[in-house]
């Protein structure tokens, strides 16, 4: 097997917050000791509900943010041990399209002033006519260049957010939420652009979602997270879930027919607070089959090769 | 007997802007009804119109009727409305984090509406408080009342702005988006709690989404609305075995599901078109794959297509 694009070994960041006079500081594991490896070409998915650490995962690959632990190897160049000039030569074979088009645009670029700033801090200029393809990649009219971001719409924003990304022609790409802020009709036509391009230009995505339907259909492998730990790697989109939780965000997704209801058997109990996580598995709390090993025992992400999985009692 | 909820050729414009055109509902006591479409389509005009609420936004009603429990809502005072509001219609807005006053324990914010509603004295009010907190799974129902809304997760919110629609005991619930913010699994969650209240109390329910899928797992009827225009009505089973507007296929064919291979999701090309700018004839015809010289000069009228299933379309599916 040739060696992996992306390699995360054992990756961990704990946050500290509060602090100060009175309050002593609390501090909240976002990440724990994740290990994964993804191919060239390979389209990982990272699935979980809100605060189960898949956007600090992202920041983390791309050393936006610094890990406490564990480390990135890009290529097979260990990314914490770069100069920060080093690293900005590395990031341009990287890059990441945000959740938020709203917000990630500045409102006061024009669209090519937007789509300039990747060969700006490079300290490049583009080319005549490599603005208008870089639209035209993204499905957007060349003339769309002198627009602000407040004249588009919601899904051209994230063309254009998607443009900036592979400005640069970079082989890997992190989509944090790509679609979460729009309409299904939209988020739709980006996923079709996304596959497209992933096509023509031979790109490796890993892709963040909390909708298990979308990233079983454009993924190849799926990464289960639950409150900062991998919980399972499904091995392919289709596989059967063998994680309770990932059997539970399984049944969660209501199909569009009416001739399929489900009847839903909703998950008890709470999801525990991530700066106070109990000493077992952190899904326990929840799970239909959870047992006091469960309890007291955390349990590790399981060496099959196949299909890893991180439970007791696994389906 | 005659439906609690009717809303009839209702015509809404804010200054000369007219948003909404002639759309008509229904929705009966125990029953529920999904109102679907993508943002802009005019979901949640209908219900504001519906709550009487359009003066908010500088919207009026400029034709066509709303009424509740026989009642035309546009001949009563503003006072008997907002009688209504609260104790006979309760609603549930989209984001449970802007629902609640953030510097009012939860317990007196859902006390507050039966006092109001039903008279009850603080002591009563609060018993009712706790049980309805209680039938929504709300554990530790006393403790969570003594807390602040900062101290509480989205699903937990989301539970107790439903907790106060249903404190004036309403006929008639209006839940706009209520699970869009949440989580899948607090999702399946709300829509569960939900789907209870219309079979346990009989009450009706307008539920308004984008999402086809929730549509399927909740709702008995169907209304899809596209360019402030209803596109096509009917009951849940034949809307989604074959729906007869394209415009309905489409939004049904935008959810991502196991069986399908990779490359089939499209989702719709375009966008909503905006108020200002509303294409001629048929509003969808730019983004349709039927489209004809016809659906670009001549507006569709709503047509039956099937019992109670009507549908504004000059090609519909399943027709020559």
């Amino acid at each position: 097997m040739t060696a992996p694009l992306i390699r995360i070994e054992a990756l961990t960041k704990r946050f500290q917050t509060g602090g100060g006079l009175l309050a002593r500081p609390r501090e909240m594991l976002a990440v724990r000791e994740v290990t994964l490896d993804i191919g060239k070409g390979e389209v990982v998915g990272v699935v979980g509900e809100s605060g189960c650490g898949k956007s600090t995962l992202a920041r983390l690959i791309l050393r936006l943010i610094e890990p406490t632990a564990g480390r990135v190897s890009f290529d097979g160049t260990d990314l914490s041990a770069l100069s920060p000039a080093a690293l900005r030569r590395m990031r341009r074979r990287m890059a990441m399209v945000f959740q938020d088009p709203y917000s990630s645009l500045d409102p006061r670029f024009t669209i090519a002033r937007v789509l300039e700033e990747p060969f700006r801090v490079q300290g490049e200029a583009l080319v005549t006519g490599q603005m208008g393809e870089m639209l035209a990649a993204v499905g957007l009219p060349a003339s769309m260049a002198e627009s602000h971001p407040h004249q588009l719409s919601g899904g051209q924003r994230q063309r254009v957010g998607i443009a900036r990304a592979l400005a640069l022609r970079p082989d890997f790409v992190v989509l944090d939420e790509p679609t979460a802020s729009l309409d299904v009709s939209i988020q739709a036509q980006i996923v079709a652009l996304l596959a497209d391009l992933r096509d023509r230009l031979g790109l490796t995505y890993l892709f963040i979602s909390h909708d298990l339907g979308l990233v079983r259909y454009f993924c190849d492998r799926i990464v289960v997270m639950y409150l900062g730990s991998m919980v399972e790697v499904l091995p392919a989109a289709g596989a059967a879930p063998r994680h309770p939780y990932t059997q539970a965000l399984t049944q969660s997704a209501f199909v569009p027919d009416p001739a399929r209801r489900r009847t839903i058997a909703p998950l008890a109990g709470e999801i525990p607070s991530p700066f106070n996580l109990p000493p077992g598995c952190a899904f326990a709390t929840r799970c239909p089959l959870a047992s006091d090993r469960c309890r007291a025992e955390r349990p590790a992400l399981s060496d099959d090769p196949d299909h890893p999985v991180a439970c007791f009692h696994p389906l | 007997m005659t439906a609690l909820l009717e809303i009839e050729r209702i015509e809404v414009a804010i200054g000369t802007l007219r948003l909404l055109d002639g759309i008509s509902l229904t929705v009966d006591r125990g029953k529920i009804l999904g109102l679907v479409g993508e943002s802009g389509s005019g979901k949640s005009l209908t219900a504001l119109a519906a709550l009487g609420l359009l003066p908010l936004i500088g919207g009026r009603v400029t034709g066509g009727a709303v009424r509740f429990d026989g009642q035309d809502m546009g001949t009563m005072s503003d006072a008997q409305r907002r009688a209504l509001r609260g104790r006979r219609i309760g609603f549930v807005s989209q984001n449970p984090m802007t629902a609640l006053d953030p510097v009012q324990r939860i317990g007196a914010q859902i006390d507050i509406v039966s006092r109001l509603h039903l008279g009850l004295n603080r002591a009563e009010a609060r018993k009712r408080t706790l049980e309805l907190m209680t039938q929504l799974r709300i554990p530790e129902a006393a403790a969570v009342a003594e807390s602040w809304p900062h101290q509480l997760s989205g699903g937990m919110k989301q539970r107790i702005v439903i907790a106060m629609a249903l404190a004036g005991d309403p006929d008639l619930i209006i839940a706009d988006e209520p699970t869009t913010a949440l989580d899948v699994t607090v999702q399946a969650q709300i829509i569960q709690i939900l789907g209870g209240l219309v079979r346990d109390r009989g009450v009706a329910l307008l539920l308004i989404t984008h999402d086809m899928g929730v549509v399927a797992q909740l709702c008995d009827q169907v209304a899809v609305l596209y360019g402030g225009r209803l596109a096509e009505e009917g009951p849940a089973a034949p809307i989604f075995a074959a729906p007869a507007h394209p415009y309905t296929r489409a939004l049904i064919g935008c959810i991502p599901q196991d069986d399908m291979a990779k490359g089939t999701l499209r989702g719709i090309p375009g966008a909503v078109p905006g108020a200002l700018d509303f294409p001629s004839g048929c509003r969808f015809h730019p983004r349709c794959p039927r489209a004809s010289d016809l659906c670009r000069s001549e507006v569709p009228v709503l047509t039956r297509q099937g019992p109670d299933h009507i549908v504004a379309c000059h090609h519909p599916e399943g027709a020559a």
